[in-house]
């Protein structure tokens, strides 16, 4: 019986290397892990960990003494307070290691020590000081009304989930990039290829394409996670959300570029992949608003790619504004993908 | 008999690495339809000379051509015309054997069916099986491979059996003599003076940058003068010149080397000379150890070129 011949198929060159890298890929757990995996159970553990939980009651001492049992009584009237009733040393002792936010004296007109730097101290403060005076006979002028506001979107998780996935684009464009670049270079595999008659811009072209292929199941995964798991509100356009994303991915493939565009083995292109996105953890807002850096270095913070994705991303997704606003962002980071593109194809070493 | 149309041609060839010479005005012509090799120590200038007639360096001075035409930009149409075999490359792990054919198919406007070029260098049993599965030779089967997807008019191998364990060297010589027997152009790249004098219809010793013989094995070898070697060492060191002059005298001795332990005699006639060799050194009281004799290698003639030996050891 005669075998069947088996028949390869064979592409055209740009087809056969991108197939290649997205292979390469997809056949690495690890790779599947740190870039599928690892977002969603950074966002699921972050969400969890600051998830929004109520105002819980303010734990207070009250000093032994004559006048205590009558204090503890109209504090413990008061829902957001939690008196404790402790001898004069028990009190400072528990004021000392953070235990209860203030403490009342046991003389007749009280004293309340407490540390006025701490926000909680300072609203327990205003609270015990409310409730003793009621206490002791003092009316209100009026009743105000109360009206909580839990609106998604203002929630930590939602601040979260653009900076992780910004985050998570830096990583696998430079990452993805760089890493197999390097590899090929050190293996003598990009020296072979370019012996082949294979144009560069199809080398260099089949890694980009791949990593835009690679960019639907790697936003899509933690987004739909984000927006059904846990809610994430979505109020701008989906298709400005993905061409942020696309412009994102496509900024840091240059830098991947750039950065693996000299170093012959993965420990020199690992130290340079740190030297650029240390900085973008630390300043670009992944997981805290970039308003916390002082003045003076804003122009810095601002300037970085990463600082101008997240912002783009939480523009479109929680305040869902349009394209003009985010021009500016657009700007920065199609400066940053074309410069380093360009800068990498100039120094680039093939061998 | 090889047509005298030369597929590889360079002329005064230098480059050098920072203040190495790595190439020192090397001149060298390759016909088309031979396969010639080019044996020399690590370090002689066979892999960079190799890499400027692909095309991968550029010489500092020199004339290069390559079928008949220089390297010129990127050479796109020259590298579809020629196949490739580095030292070593590293195809991705995860990749199975018939992809990264398929790969390097893809590359070529015309050139050998997939399944066809698996077969020839053996691997059709290996088609479905990633790379990292796979033995060294079989690695370097798949590089030659890769060399051959192309249907090149002329195959370049850098140093194919290097690293390799016997059997897989034999199967490796094997598929090369598969394709000198198809008229092939072939410039390879050896320490080894076995795989020059099996595969290469010419050889070129290189030391140093530079061609310092050329010929078949066959002329090469008989260049010596002498087909046999008598190769010995001694307990205890004679004394001196006169050593030298009494081992030249002994009947049918055309060549002396020494390189400080053993002796190395070239002679006609084996049958001749060892007796007399035995009877001096009697004479003087010295000790034969390891006395052997050989036919004469290309070894040899290395060693009689350049008093040292391919390989340390």
């Amino acid at each position: 019986m005669a075998e069947p011949i088996a028949a390869y198929r064979v592409r055209g060159p740009f087809a056969e290397l991108t197939r290649a890298r997205i292979r390469e890929l997809t056949r690495e757990p690890e790779a599947l892990f740190w870039v599928f995996v690892f977002p969603i159970l950074l966002t699921a553990i972050l969400g969890l960990a600051f998830r929004s939980r109520p105002p819980e009651a303010l734990p207070v001492a009250v000093v032994e003494g004559p006048l205590a049992d009558a204090r503890l009584a109209a504090l413990a009237k008061e829902p957001d307070l939690k008196p404790n009733l402790l001898s004069e040393e028990d009190a400072r002792q528990a004021l000392v290691r953070g235990r209860v936010v203030l403490v009342v004296s046991s003389g007749e007109t009280p004293v309340y020590s407490y540390d006025p730097t701490q926000p909680e101290s300072r609203a327990a403060r205003l609270a015990v000081d409310a409730a003793l005076q009621h206490a002791a006979g003092r009316a209100d002028a009026f009743a105000a009304g109360s009206a909580p506001v839990t609106e998604p979107g203002s929630r930590y998780v939602d601040f979260l989930v653009p900076g992780l996935l910004g985050m998570n684009l830096m990583g696998t464009g430079m990452w993805g990039i760089g890493f197999s670049l390097v590899v090929a270079r050190n293996g003598n595999l990009l020296k072979r290829l370019v012996a082949a008659p294979v144009r560069k811009s199809h080398l260099l072209g089949a890694q980009l394409t791949s990593r835009l292929i690679f960019l639907i199941p790697e936003a899509g995964a933690l987004l739909l996670f984000a927006r059904f798991a846990l809610g994430v509100p979505f109020r701008g356009s989906l298709f400005l959300l993905a061409a942020v994303a696309l412009l994102g991915a496509l900024a840091f493939s240059g830098l991947g570029l750039l950065v693996a565009a000299r170093p012959r083995t993965i420990e020199g292109v690992s130290g340079l992949m740190n030297l650029a996105m240390v900085p973008m953890w630390i300043f670009s807002g992944i997981f805290f608003s970039t308003e916390r850096f002082p003045a003076t270095i804003q122009p810095f913070v601002q300037a970085l790619p990463l600082t101008a994705l997240n912002d783009a991303l939480r523009g479109v997704m929680l305040q869902g504004i349009g394209l003009v606003p985010l021009l500016p962002e657009f700007a920065v980071l199609a400066v940053w993908g074309v410069v380093s593109f360009l800068l990498a194809l100039k120094f680039f070493r093939w061998q | 008999m090889p047509n005298t149309a030369s597929a590889l041609r360079c002329k005064d060839l230098v480059k050098r690495y920072g203040e190495t010479v790595a190439v020192a005005g090397l001149d060298l012509e390759v016909w088309r339809g031979e396969c010639l090799g080019m044996l020399g120590p690590n370090g002689a200038g066979k892999t960079t000379t190799v890499e400027i007639f692909e095309g991968l360096r550029v010489p500092d001075s020199g004339l290069v051509e390559v079928l008949g035409e220089p390297w010129r930009g990127n050479g796109f149409a020259l590298r579809a015309r020629l196949g490739i075999q580095l030292q070593e490359t590293k195809f991705s792990d995860k990749a199975r054997v018939s992809e990264v054919v398929i790969l390097f198919r893809s590359f070529y406007p015309r050139g050998l069916d997939v399944a066809d070029v698996l077969a020839l260098v053996g691997l059709e049993e290996k088609a479905g099986a990633h790379v990292r599965t796979l033995s060294g030779g079989q690695k370097q089967r798949l590089s030659l491979a890769c060399a051959l997807v192309g249907d090149p008019e002329v195959l370049f191998l850098d140093e194919p059996t290097t690293g390799l364990d016997p059997q897989a060297r034999h199967q490796t010589w094997e598929i090369v003599e598969g394709l000198k027997a198809r008229g092939r152009t072939v410039l390879l790249t050896t320490h080894y003076m076995e795989e020059a004098a099996r595969l290469c219809d010419r050889v070129a010793v290189v030391d140093y940058g530079k061609v310092i013989a050329l010929g078949t094995p066959r002329e090469l070898i008989a260049s010596l003068g002498a087909e046999h070697v008598i190769e010995f060492a001694v307990g205890e060191q004679p004394e001196g010149a006169d050593f030298h002059g009494l081992l030249r005298a002994l009947p049918s001795v055309e060549g002396l080397a020494h390189d400080g332990v053993h002796w190395r005699l070239t002679v006609r006639e084996v049958h001749r000379a060892v007796p007399a060799l035995l009877a001096a050194l009697a004479e003087r009281g010295a000790e034969p150890l390891h006395l052997a004799t050989h036919h004469a290698t290309l070894e040899d003639v290395f060693m009689n070129l350049t008093g040292r030996r391919l390989r340390d050891g």
